[in-house]
């Protein structure tokens, strides 16, 4: 498998707040990989990092930052300008807000084209109708002189991927796309996204807080809090061994169908996320961590465990291997 | 539980007149069809549905924020049109989804909650200030948060100054519309445990929104399912989640996507037809969508058939024998 997007120890502060440390992870041709998080830990300033669409009081630092094979942090506005929206597409969480209210969906979808490569309209919209029609698209030749507002949720979603696809991107971005769709059709827009990744041998970055969507979709999972990669690895790896206090506290909050009985409490995490702020150190989930002991405040060692399993935490050093 | 009813709704409907276009004929939105149920004091009915399938129009009209077209709903034996504002705030209270919107951004936590009391006109002000402190600590929040305004909370604590308003006048059913949609996972988990805990120590009773099933399956004791303003299937949770009936029902359960690595992606079945309030198919309301729709489905309305005492099916495919016309 080789490698579309290489992250080594990527960081971004804004002011003295440290949005985001230490993340490190790379997106495989042809796999998804899932941050999630809760918000507020940096998973879609990790996005934004990544394409370079940070605000302006942003400084970004990354020791590595590879795409298909190349150094994209030195590059330029316009050197990033014509890699976005054309090898490295993104979809929006909010399809209502994400697509012009004021252009037709067909130009808005050949503009994206048009933009990148040299072709002529006509060719530009036949590659449209047969995208749109891939993501399932019914009418698309009507559909292009419609305007977002005549569309529902999910079809305006799928447009958002057609117009995702148009340049046949390597790496798919895709910041939370079912969040503000029903669930009936978040299983078809993920089944879609799904078949994609095998048909084009798409990389799929997926940034999401749901914990069925990741352990569904997944082939590898990063765990971010605070602004940081907890653990990360293989998806059944994590869900049949997670090794941080935090991720394991994640997976217990989710409510599951028959595995709590009536009236039991649900698994919480007490306290709040503290602010990263410059001179922190130490492991920033201690306040909440019922097994935080002095050394926690010091500092967090990192430790490989088998394929590919990284966890930064102190319960998983190899010698005392305590879990309870 | 005492066995007395909390909440009976009879034939209640909802609809609305909507215009498209300047020279077009309005149209009918039926929001809420003819929904009748009863609901026993200490139970959580959980009402689930997709976007636009009525379930807020639902609560709004429960809690007596929108007037129904016909029918009515009884809370503890009073009819709820009988009611003012100030009795109706006594028995029956919100708690909304959003709680970065549905606090008053400029007013302290503390008279926040105390509003509902202020409202009453019938407490005095040290009366108000002792159940203020009581409810504050109730919900988990210490009396240095109530000084502070809702922008210095975190999400969770919002929704616990939420709740705690809507707990102040000891009311006997919640409406819950979405309580944790809002929130983060660790914290909704803490919200759902808070709600349970008061329900059972208050004696209170719910009814709560959710289009999340898994949330629903572990709070609520009954289900309804609702699509395009019908109770298309209702019973106890734990039945509804073992023998869904309904072939909206079986389509809902089956795209909850569980932690469960390695089950892979449901396919719902439900096809690219998207249901429209304004334009409801003849028949049964779900056919068009429904992969099981026999030849009758698209004309004759369906039966309800009850196949238990608490349980209800709308559908062709669950009538029972004698109910089969052809």
């Amino acid at each position: 498998m080789s490698a579309v997007l290489a992250v080594e120890n990527l960081a971004v502060r804004f002011g003295p707040v440290h949005a985001v440390r230490n993340a490190s992870f790379t997106v495989n041709k042809g796999e998804t990989h899932c941050i999630v998080g809760e918000s507020g830990c940096g998973k879609s300033v990790t996005s934004l990092a990544i394409m370079n669409l940070l605000a302006r009081n942003a400084r970004r630092e990354a020791s590595r930052l590879d795409f298909a094979g190349q150094d994209i942090l030195g590059f330029s506005d316009r050197q990033m300008e014509d890699i976005r929206g054309n090898r490295m597409a993104m979809i929006f969480q909010e399809p209502m807000t994400s697509l012009n209210p004021s252009y037709t969906i067909g130009s808005q979808l050949t503009e994206v084209m048009r933009r990148h490569q040299p072709v002529s309209q006509e060719a530009a919209e036949a590659r449209a109708i047969s995208l749109m029609q891939r993501v399932g698209i019914t009418a698309p030749e009507m559909r292009l002189r419609q305007y977002p507002h005549q569309l529902s949720g999910g079809l305006r979603q799928r447009v958002m991927i057609a117009m995702a696809l148009m340049c046949e991107p390597e790496l798919l971005i895709a910041d939370e796309p079912t969040t503000a769709l029903d669930v009936t059709v978040q299983a078809q827009i993920l089944r879609l996204l799904n078949e994609l990744k095998q048909e084009m041998g798409l990389g799929i970055l997926l940034i999401t807080h749901d914990l069925g969507i990741v352990a569904r979709v997944a082939d590898h999972v990063s765990v971010m809090y605070a602004g940081e990669v907890i653990e990360t690895g293989r998806t059944k790896d994590i869900f049949s061994n997670p090794v941080h206090p935090y991720t394991r506290g994640l997976i217990d909050c989710v409510p599951v169908p028959g595995k709590i009985k009536p009236g039991e409490p649900l698994g919480s995490i007490p306290g709040t996320v503290p602010v990263m702020k410059d001179g922190f150190s130490g492991c920033a989930f201690r306040f909440r961590c019922e097994f935080a002991t002095e050394s926690c405040a010091v500092t967090v060692p990192r430790h490989d465990l088998c394929n590919q399993h990284q966890v930064a935490c102190r319960l998983s050093a190899p010698q005392n291997g305590a879990r309870s | 539980m005492t066995g007395s009813i909390a909440l009976t709704l009879h034939n209640l409907s909802c609809q609305f007149k909507t215009q498209a276009g300047f020279l077009q004929k309005p149209r009918i939105v039926r929001a809420v069809d003819e929904i009748s149920l009863t609901l026993e004091e200490g139970g959580v009915l959980g009402v689930v549905g997709e976007s636009g399938c009525g379930k807020t129009t639902l609560a709004r009209m429960i809690l007596g924020l929108q007037r129904p077209s016909s029918g009515e709903a009884i809370v503890h034996g009073q009819r709820l049109s009988d009611l003012d504002r100030k009795a109706r705030a006594r028995l029956i209270q919100p708690v909304f989804q959003d709680p970065f919107s549905s606090l008053n951004p400029k007013q302290a936590v503390r008279d926040i909650i105390a509003l509902p009391l202020r409202a009453q006109g019938t407490f005095s002000a040290r009366d108000i200030a002792m159940q203020t402190d009581r409810i504050l600590e109730r919900v988990g929040l210490s009396s240095e948060q109530g000084l502070r305004l809702p922008s210095e909370l975190s999400g969770g604590q919002r929704q616990r100054v939420a709740i705690a308003r809507a707990l102040i006048l000891q009311p006997r059913i919640v409406v819950c519309d979405e309580p944790t949609s809002a929130l983060d996972v660790s914290v909704q988990a803490q919200i759902l445990n808070l709600l349970d805990e008061l329900r059972r120590d208050l004696k209170l009773t719910y009814v709560f929104i959710s289009h999340n099933l898994a949330v629903v399956e572990h709070i609520a004791t009954e289900v309804m399912v609702m699509y395009l303003g019908r109770m298309v299937e209702r019973n106890k949770t734990a039945a509804l989640f073992k023998t869904p009936r309904h072939p909206y029902t079986q389509a809902l359960l089956k795209s909850v996507l569980t932690p469960e690595p390695g089950l892979g992606l449901p396919d719902v079945g439900l096809g690219d037809v998207m249901p429209d309030p304004a334009n409801i198919p003849t028949g049964c309301r779900f056919h068009p969508r429904c992969l099981q729709a026999l030849p009758q489905c698209a004309s004759i309305a369906p039966p309800v058939y009850t196949p238990a005492t608490e349980a209800l099916v709308e559908c062709h495919l669950n009538a029972s024998p004698n109910q089969i016309l052809n």
